[in-house]
């Protein structure tokens, strides 16, 4: 299904990840998560913005195992574990942070 | 834990003309997630998916070269790479992906994963496994 | 004129490139692409069959295909040609026809 932000349609696939991750902008990722429901504050940003380092270092969305200790190495040990990532993304740190990053779904990822 | 097994996946493909290279790799990543002992062998053209400098611009394929350098985070670090067939292909380690990984039981010190064995001694590794996926 | 002949696979995993080699008629062009591109590299097992070769036949490699898999310049057999993809085609169109090895 595409979505629309400012007056331009975004291709995604059937489960509303970003076709072409190189058209994603601030405003995409905003506009995925309201359609969730979700607002987007500085923490979901915090982790978003990883994802898509992460990405652009190593050419695949971690997965929530790794993303878990990565971002406790990166962010400190109360950010690093499962309770505040589920927290903030309640369907699944990975799967909703990449969709919001405009990644494609982790590898490995049902 | 008695339940984990060593698993041993067999790279023996160049890395852009068929797509076992690509395929092999998502298969350990997905692997990964079951916490067992896995290692990777690259042998004859295998050893040509670490080879440093792979630059996929100008032919409109991904280059996943890089992601090897994240199997560090999923506890895969143990990549072996047979001697002869580097030497047949006139590389050396030189010519490889420094790859490292983090050593969580070694206050995080970043160790290489890459490990250059005699076709012997990956004959041994070989024989060692539970399971061993030939791509 | 004279025949261009293609080999895009690994000289280590088929013998398409030995056959050329061995088939090809004096004065013939070869362009190695794809995994073929590896068969121009210095120090192989097969460098010096190769270098061997290119006393008949005059040999290019595929710029894209090479700089994909991480071969530069300086690891190529003396006397190898690259081309980009108009370098592919023009080397068609000057040759009577092509001969690819599979």
């Amino acid at each position: 299904m595409p979505i629309e932000v400012n007056g331009k349609t975004y291709e995604t696939d059937e489960e509303g990840y970003l076709a072409n991750l190189s058209e994603w902008t601030p405003e995409v990722g905003e506009a995925m998560a309201k359609e969730d429901g979700t607002e987007l504050s500085d923490e979901h940003w915090e982790v978003i913005n990883f994802l898509r380092e992460y990405y652009d270092e190593y050419q695949i969305a971690p997965a929530v195992r790794v993303l878990t200790k990565a971002i406790g190495k990166k962010l400190g040990k109360e950010k690093g574990n499962s309770k505040y990532l589920y927290e903030l993304f309640p369907y699944g740190p990975a799967k909703q942070a990449c969709k919001y990053a405009g990644l494609p779904k982790p590898t490995g990822c049902v | 834990m008695s339940d984990i097994k060593k698993f041993l996946y067999l790279n023996r493909k160049a890395p852009y003309g068929t797509i076992y290279a690509l395929e092999s790799l998502e298969v350990v990543l997905i692997g990964a997630a079951f916490e067992q002992d896995v290692s990777l062998a690259f042998v004859d053209d295998g050893v040509y998916q670490l080879v440093k400098g792979q630059d996929t611009s100008e032919i409109g394929m991904k280059n996943f070269s890089p992601t090897y350098n994240a199997l560090g985070d999923y506890d895969v670090n143990k990549l072996y790479v047979e001697k002869e067939s580097l030497e047949a292909r006139g590389l050396t380690e030189d010519d490889l992906m420094p790859l490292t990984y983090e050593d969580e039981d070694d206050d995080w010190a970043e160790k290489p994963s890459i490990r250059v064995v005699s076709s012997a001694e990956l004959a041994d590794i070989m024989d060692e496994q539970d399971v061993v996926l030939a791509f | 004129m004279s025949k261009l002949h293609t080999v895009n696979k690994s000289p280590f995993e088929k013998n398409s490139l030995d056959a050329c080699i061995r088939l090809a008629k004096e004065g013939g062009a070869v362009l190695l692409f794809e995994d073929g591109v590896y068969g121009a590299t210095k120090g192989t097992v097969i460098s010096d069959k190769v270098t061997a070769a290119m006393k008949g036949l005059t040999f290019y490699v595929l710029g894209p295909d090479m700089k994909a898999r991480g071969i530069r310049d300086d690891q190529l057999l003396d006397g190898v040609k690259v081309v980009d993809y108009g370098g592919f085609v023009d080397l068609v169109a000057d040759h009577d026809n092509v001969q690819p090895w599979l």
